[in-house]
């Protein structure tokens, strides 16, 4: 594939161009109504947000064009829509002067996110070549894990230690390490998983592991706890756990894993609850957040939980409408609580759409998952895609009341930009993905849809690398010049 | 901004986003509803069991469905359960890696034989095997017509059209 020659009968992405316009055009008609309705006008700085995003969008778009021809066009413009909708949100509560709430800096870094994306999507030409940098994937997630608790670097903001500041920017350092940790299990687990799979005795109908295979899934549970106790962060302890148990499950498809990842998550949450006042008092509010005592506690109570749920409840079926809600009062309604806000003014109809767009995002990544032809890209791609699946339960779940709250943001519309750039990252990788799931192959294997004719390739190719479980029984690529990564794809393409 | 103005600006913005969430979701579609695989068939009991070798009219052919058959199965030989959706272009099998169905198999060609559809109706032929392509004990010469549900020996495999 040679460098910027789009090839012959890719894609034209026209479904992506449309549904970008949509999407500007719902963040463009999300600002243009904050605007009416707060200021009688176009609020200030419309023009700039609106070029700025489309241009950034479109510069994405030819982009994976020369890139990435066959890479999925919906994940895009959904995230184009997330993102401007959040744009118009922030935009919205900076002109009512909402403390901390800062659009233009919102803006700046989703132009930084987008730009990052592109860059990764231009350098990375085949995910494949992250599988190199397995162990010092792990090595830089266990850093960045590590890097809030140095003194001096770190600092505690609103009880949880999991910012650092450099030169006047603050970071989540965990955000970053998501990746670094997907990249690092991918890798892991495909050059182990079969021990994980195969060796151990059945018990009660699970088959459960060895002893010894044990040894990584205690230590990422080991990190996670830490990261709970020295960094009093729930949400990023439970987001690490979840990845690791997802993906083991994704690699070996033993659902013994899952039994045992749910039992020592138990088991530590217990722990944690029992030990650690800050986790009692999320669960206390969880369990009663009108509790008049608890409302009125002056930190860590439940007033921002409780100001949440009323915002949501005023904003009802259809919403308030854009600019006609209370952001003001509640905490945090331009970050952590910005599912709250966006309930107020769109209603469960507008909620109830954005969730469906994450749905879609995660489907896609699951979807290509299931597509791609290597074992890595496999995993890389399932676990990205359930570790934005986990992170979204767990907001939305937190605010919403369904499990306590925690302190991760929504990815794409919190303001906060080591979210907004890890997650743009993760969005170019995921396309990289799956531009290699949908391209053609030129190597047939056994059992196969080879292109049925050469003229064919465009049109007939998107579904063969959906059609990979086809990929029979044994080890038909190896014989055939096959890579050992395609090797690798052909066995575990199987299902079993 | 009136009221009203703004009441239809509220539900028209929320109308506008499911637009979108609807116009993503039919262009996933296609994608959805790509090809059946062999996995999701697999487990099928008509397809578990060998199939005789193939008579015409041995096993129990299957009424063609409207519109014709519209996937080539392997149902004997080591690639059992395989399923191929049908294009108009034909479907050609053999051990050459060039072949839509690729068999890893001595006793086929490398282009074996292609099955191939013409004035809806559906051909098969032999492309000058050393073994020969069979119907029953009645080798290909040529090319004839083929039915759904009857089984084309390849080789170890037999291969029939579906509805």
């Amino acid at each position: 594939m040679t460098a910027l020659r789009p090839e012959e009968n890719a894609p034209a992405r026209i479904a992506e161009a449309v549904l970008l316009v949509i999407a500007l055009a719902l963040g463009m008609g999300g600002m243009w109504m904050v605007g009416y309705s707060l200021e009688d006008g176009l609020p200030e700085g419309f023009w700039t947000y609106t070029i700025v995003l489309a241009a950034l969008a479109f510069t994405a778009h030819i982009v994976l064009r020369l890139r990435a021809p066959y890479a999925d066009q919906v994940i895009l413009p959904a995230v184009v829509l997330l993102n401007s909708v959040s744009m118009a949100m922030i935009l919205r509560q900076d002109l009512v002067d909402i403390r901390g709430a800062n659009a233009s800096r919102h803006l700046m870094w989703t132009a930084l996110g987008i730009i990052v994306a592109c860059v990764v999507i231009f350098v990375i030409r085949d995910h494949r070549s992250l599988r190199r940098l397995t162990y010092t994937a792990m090595i830089v997630g266990i850093v960045l894990v590590v890097l809030p608790l140095i003194p001096g670097l770190g600092q505690e903001v609103n009880g949880a230690k999991i910012w650092i500041y450099i030169g006047g920017f603050s970071l989540q350092p965990a955000e970053f390490a998501k990746i670094a940790f997907a990249v690092f299990f991918a890798g892991y687990l495909v050059a182990n998983r079969d021990t994980l799979a195969l060796a151990g005795k059945k018990f009660m109908g699970l088959q459960l592991p060895r002893l010894r295979d044990l040894g990584p899934i205690l230590i990422v549970w080991a990190v996670s706890l830490a990261v709970l106790i020295g960094e009093k962060d729930l949400g990023t302890s439970l987001l690490f756990f979840g990845l690791f148990v997802g993906m083991l499950y994704l690699a070996t498809d033993r659902v013994g894993w899952i039994v045992i990842g749910l039992v020592m998550f138990a088991a530590g949450a217990v722990v944690a609850w029992s030990i650690f006042s800050h986790v009692q008092g999320r669960v206390d509010v969880w369990l009663d957040p009108l509790n008049a005592e608890l409302y009125d506690r002056d930190f860590g109570g439940s007033y921002q939980i409780v100001q949440g749920m009323f915002a949501m409840a005023y904003g009802g079926m259809f919403g308030a409408g854009w600019g006609e809600g209370y952001p003001q009062y509640v905490p945090f309604a331009f970050s952590d609580f910005i599912y709250a806000a966006l309930g107020e003014e769109l209603g469960l109809t507008g909620l109830l759409a954005i969730l469906l767009i994450y749905l879609v995002i995660v489907q896609r990544g699951l979807r290509h998952a299931i597509g791609v032809r290597d074992g890595f890209g496999k995993l890389l791609a399932g676990g990205l895609a359930f570790v934005m699946a986990l992170q979204l339960f767990v907001v939305v779940g937190g605010i919403t009341r369904i499990i306590p709250l925690t302190g991760l943001t929504l990815p794409f519309m919190a303001q906060g930009g080591s979210s907004l750039l890890a997650n743009w990252i993760v969005i170019a990788l995921m396309l990289r993905i799956s531009d290699a799931a949908r391209r053609p192959s030129s190597l047939p294997t056994r059992g196969a849809l080879a292109d049925p004719a050469p003229a064919m390739v465009g049109g007939g190719a998107i579904e063969v690398g959906g059609g990979s479980p086809v990929q029979a029984e044994t080890d038909a690529g190896a014989g055939r010049g096959a890579t050992p990564d395609d090797a690798t794809q052909i066995v575990r393409g199987v299902d079993r | 901004m009136s009221e009203l103005t703004f009441t239809l600006l509220r539900l028209g913005y929320l109308v506008l986003l499911w637009v979108f969430v609807l116009s993503a979701v039919a262009v996933l579609r296609r994608d959805l509803a790509g090809p059946r695989t062999a996995s999701s068939r697999r487990r099928r009991p008509e397809l578990a069991g060998p199939a005789p070798a193939a008579a015409p009219g041995g096993g129990a052919p299957r009424a063609p469905q409207r519109g014709g058959p519209s996937r080539l199965v392997v149902v004997a030989g080591p690639l059992t359960g395989t399923t191929i959706p049908l294009t108009s272009s034909g479907v050609l099998i053999g051990r050459a890696p060039s072949c839509t169905l690729v068999l890893d198999d001595d006793y086929s060609s490398s282009r074996h034989a292609r099955i191939f559809p013409q004035g809806g109706q559906w051909f098969v032929e032999d492309l000058g095997s050393t073994n020969g392509t069979y119907i029953g004990e009645e080798r290909v010469q040529g090319i004839i017509p083929l039915a759904p549900g009857v089984g084309v020996q390849i080789g170890q495999s037999v291969v029939e059209l579906q509805g």
